[in-house]
Formats: C-alpha cells, structure tokens, sequence
C-alpha cells in the first residue's frame, strides 16, 4: 500500500461543481498514478472538461480535495496559440530557464515542426496548430498531462497520427496524462485506465490490459469497445439502435 | 492604365475643371479662386512664415490635446477592462456621458475656460477621449478568455498575461481607436479655433475671411485636410509594423 502511494500523482476526492443551481459534478473521484494514462469519458455535458478544468486549477469554485503535482500542462481542443507570437515564443511562453531556446528547438522538433519556428500561428493547419500546443506542453516537462479532446478538431487521418505521435512522446517523456475523449477508439488505444463519468460521479473504472502495440483489431479490443458504449448508453453498430 | 494612374485621374480631371471655370470666369473669384491662387497664397504664406507658424501652432494643440484626452482615456478604459471594481466604477458613467456631443460643450467651456489655449485643447482632448476609451475597453474585454486561460496553465502571472496576451490582443481595437481620435481631434480642433483665436490655422482662415482672402481660406482647408492625411498614413505605418502576425491572418 505505502508504494502504492509514493507513486500517486494525482488523488482528487469528492470533488464538487455546480452552476448555478445544476450540479455537474456530484462528488468525483479520481487518482492517476505516476506515467499512467487516464482515458476521461462521458457523456455531451457530463462535466468531463469542468473536471480537468478544476484539475488544471483553472476553477476556483469547486470543493473537495484536489491534490495535483505543480508540474502539469494543458492541452485543450483548441489549439488556444496566441496568434501575436510567433509559433517558437508560443511554445517558450512562461518558459524561465536560460536554455529556453534550445528546449523550445527540441520541443518543436519532438513534434515534427522544428522548421516552423518563425511562423505566425495563423500560418498553420489545423493539425500543425496542435502539435504546437503539445510542444508548448512538452517543453514544461511535466508530470502530469492534462487533454482536453486533444484530437477532437482534427480529420480522422490526422487524428490517427496524433494518436501514434502521443504514443512516441509518452515511451519518452513517462509522463502521466488525463485524456479526455469522444472517441471510444482512441480512449482505449492510448490508455491505462478508462473512466466513465455519469450523474456527477466516476460510474466505472476499467484497467485496458490489452499488449502495446494496439490496434482497432487486437484481440480483446472489440469486446471492450462494447462494454464502453454500454456504459455511455451508445448502440455498437447502427443496427443495434433502439426501437 | 495602371492602377496609380486611374486613382489619379478624377483628381487631377477636377482640378483642371476648376482651373478652367474659375479662369473663365465661371466662378467668382471671391467665391472660389482657382487652384493656382490657392498654390499662390500658399507659397507666399509659406515664404513670409505665416503658414509655418500657424501650422505649428495647430499642431501643438492637436499633439497636446489628444495626449491628454488619449493618456487618461487609456487609462481609464485599461481600468475599466482588467479590473471589476473599476468596471463599475467607470465604465456606466463614461458610457452615460459619451451621449453628450462634446462640440455642444462649446459655449459651456467658454465659460469656464475662456477662449484661450485651454479651450481648445480641452475640446481637442474630448474629442480623442472617447474613442480611445471605448476601442480600449471592447479591446480588453473582446480577448478570447480561452487564451488567458492557456497562458495561465503556462504559468504566467498576472501582470504578464497582461503585457504578452491582453495588451496585444487589444492592440488592433487600440489602432482603431486611434485612428477615430485623430480625426475627432481634427474635427474639434477646427472648431475650437474658429471660436476665436490669436493663432493657428483656424485663426488664419477666420481672419482671411474678414480681408475676403478665399484663396487662404481655401488654403486652410486643404491643409487641413493634408494633415489628416498624414496622419492617417502614419497611423497605417506603425499599425502594419505592430499587427504584422495579422498579415498571416489575411493570407490564409
Ligand atoms: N462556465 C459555466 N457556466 C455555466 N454552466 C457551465 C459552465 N461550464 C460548464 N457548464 C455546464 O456544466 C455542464 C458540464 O459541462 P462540461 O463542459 O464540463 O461538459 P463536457 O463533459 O466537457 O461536455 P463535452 O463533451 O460536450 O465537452 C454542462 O451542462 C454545461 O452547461
Ligand atoms: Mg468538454
């Protein structure tokens, strides 16, 4: 049990949210252990970004207990790059150290862009766009990794190279991350551990045992894709669709 | 035909007619002299220095009035913008008071301020004030909330994502606002120095109007005009200079 707590990164307990009169989130918990992956998924509105918001410290006005290791970063589904700076002072913003040049580089480089630096972020797709923004979070070097529907706005193609991207940078970097995700799919490709929010509180938790590599056809993959879109209260196949 | 050449035309086609008419005969010479008499009386004003230093003069108070009125209306609209309290504070009662044409203000500040130098500085002043305040404030209160956050999850503080995301982001509201003062400026500035007036160019047009001078009334107007012009075009300069990301903006 004691390891088990050295190696928890986040531990956040009867987490509370309303707005207004509407509560949204009733009393959450949650704990990630040091490199683990968090898949957050729930319904339209279920609270998932309110969570990572309070997570990030970006939400003054929750209760509970929230512990998170000052070492974390963001990424939302936006890319949210100010469009003043070019994209090389984008990824160094707030970064202190005197070797920011060289990490902003390395950063840039991690994510296939290191050619980009002089440009404006309005220069750039979509997809490029987002890579900046887990440039801006790499560079931190954090612990913790916070995804809003990182992938969300991208293609599907573009989401698939997004997802091997995150898969490369997290056998490097080891950091922990909660990603919250639409896309069943994706939630089970990249993570540990699946979380289904509903009502307000934490319904399930599912370990994904599945062997790295992954892929949509590993065995194992399927039956757990089901039990996810169960539980969301999605039908499998369109046949599936209820009477 | 180039494009420089057909915008120069009508100009250039008009100021012929002009030319034409008035040495013709077709308009009265004490109405409306022809633009040579204008070039004429600005070259003899400019050689005797009366130009120059009526220029200067209307200058002075143009530069010192939209300082005042653009130094305070900044601050009053930053305070507005970042701060709640000053929010509530100031924004309702500037908003209230923007209804008032500030030009309708004349005969009250004569009053008060009597027909000097302060007058008009005061009415330049006003003039630049409410533009800039309001384009300061939408500026500030406009900027995506999305992007303050993500600079707060980058660790900056609050003085910081002042300078590095609020102020730029204000930046082309600002320039608008600018733009606006510089010519409500103008404008108040023309009326505050026909109410009466030792110097500057008002003064010259007025007091060429009672020696029935039309070409140096003319004259006043045209340089006016220039000026404005000048202005403007500086204004685009520094813009361009400043808001160079937004080029990326319009290119995609
Ligand atoms: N600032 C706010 N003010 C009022 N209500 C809010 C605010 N933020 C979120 N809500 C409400 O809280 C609920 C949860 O919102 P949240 O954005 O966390 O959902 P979500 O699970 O991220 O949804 P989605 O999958 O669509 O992104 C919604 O009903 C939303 O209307
Ligand atoms: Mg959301």
């Amino acid at each position: 049990m004691a390891t088990r707590t050295a190696s928890r990164l986040v531990e956040a307990a009867g987490v509370r949210r309303s707005f207004g009169g509407t509560v949204v989130l009733d009393g959450v918990d949650l704990a990630v252990d040091r490199g683990e992956v968090v898949a957050l998924l729930g319904a339209s509105g279920s609270g998932k970004s309110t969570l990572l918001r309070i997570l990030a410290g970006l939400d003054g006005e929750a209760s509970g207990t929230v512990s998170v290791p000052a070492s974390r970063a963001v990424v939302f589904q936006e890319h949210r790059l100010l469009p003043w700076k070019r994209v090389a002072a984008n990824v160094a913003l707030g970064v202190r150290t005197r070797d920011a040049a060289s990490r902003t580089a390395a950063a840039l480089a991690e994510v296939g862009l290191a050619d980009r630096g002089d440009a404006w972020p309005a220069e750039l797709s979509g997809g490029q766009s987002q890579r900046v923004a887990i440039a801006r979070a790499l560079i931190r070097r954090p612990e913790l990794l916070l995804l809003d529907e990182p992938f969300g706005a991208l293609d599907a193609l573009n989401r698939l190279k997004m997802q091997a991207l995150f898969t490369r940078l997290r056998a490097v970097h080891g950091f922990a991350a909660l990603l919250v995700t639409h896309d069943v799919d994706e939630a089970i490709l990249l993570s540990d551990r699946l979380l289904v929010l509903d009502g307000g509180r934490v319904i399930e938790a599912i370990g994904v045992d599945l062997d790295h590599p992954r892929a949509v056809d590993s065995p194992g993959f399927a039956a757990l894709r089901r039990r996810l879109l169960a539980l969301l209260r999605v039908p499998a196949t369109p046949d599936d669709a209820p009477s | 035909m180039s494009l420089r050449v057909r915008r120069l035309t009508t100009p250039i086609v008009l100021l012929a007619v002009w030319e034409g008419t008035a040495r013709a005969g077709v308009l009265a010479p004490d109405k409306l002299p022809p633009p040579s008499a204008v070039l004429e009386a600005a070259w003899r004003l400019s050689r005797d220095g009366t130009l120059g230093a009526s220029l200067l003069d209307s200058l002075q108070r143009a530069v010192l009035g939209l300082l005042i009125g653009g130094t305070i209306a900044l601050v009053l609209g930053a305070v507005a913008g970042l701060v709640r309290a000053g929010d509530d504070l100031v924004d309702p009662t500037v908003q209230a008071a923007r209804m008032l044409p500030h030009l309708g203000l004349v005969p009250l500040l004569i009053i008060w301020l009597g027909i000097g130098e302060s007058l008009k500085v005061t009415l330049v002043a006003l003039g630049a004030f409410f533009p800039i305040y309001l384009n300061t404030y939408a500026g500030i209160r406009d900027i995506d909330e999305g992007l303050v956050e993500a600079a707060r999850t980058c660790g900056l503080t609050w003085s910081e994502r002042v300078r590095h995301v609020v102020l730029p982001g204000a930046m082309p509201s600002l320039f608008l606002g600018l733009r606006l003062a510089f010519s409500a400026g103008w404008l108040s500035l023309v009326v505050g120095e026909q109410v009466n007036g030792q110097s500057g160019l008002g003064f010259m047009m007025m007091e060429a109007r009672e020696f029935s001078q039309t070409e140096v009334v003319v004259l006043g107007l045209l340089v006016y005009a220039l000026l404005g012009l000048l202005s403007d075009l500086a204004l685009r300069t520094g813009e361009r200079r400043l808001l160079a990301w937004r080029r990326g903006l319009r290119a995609a």
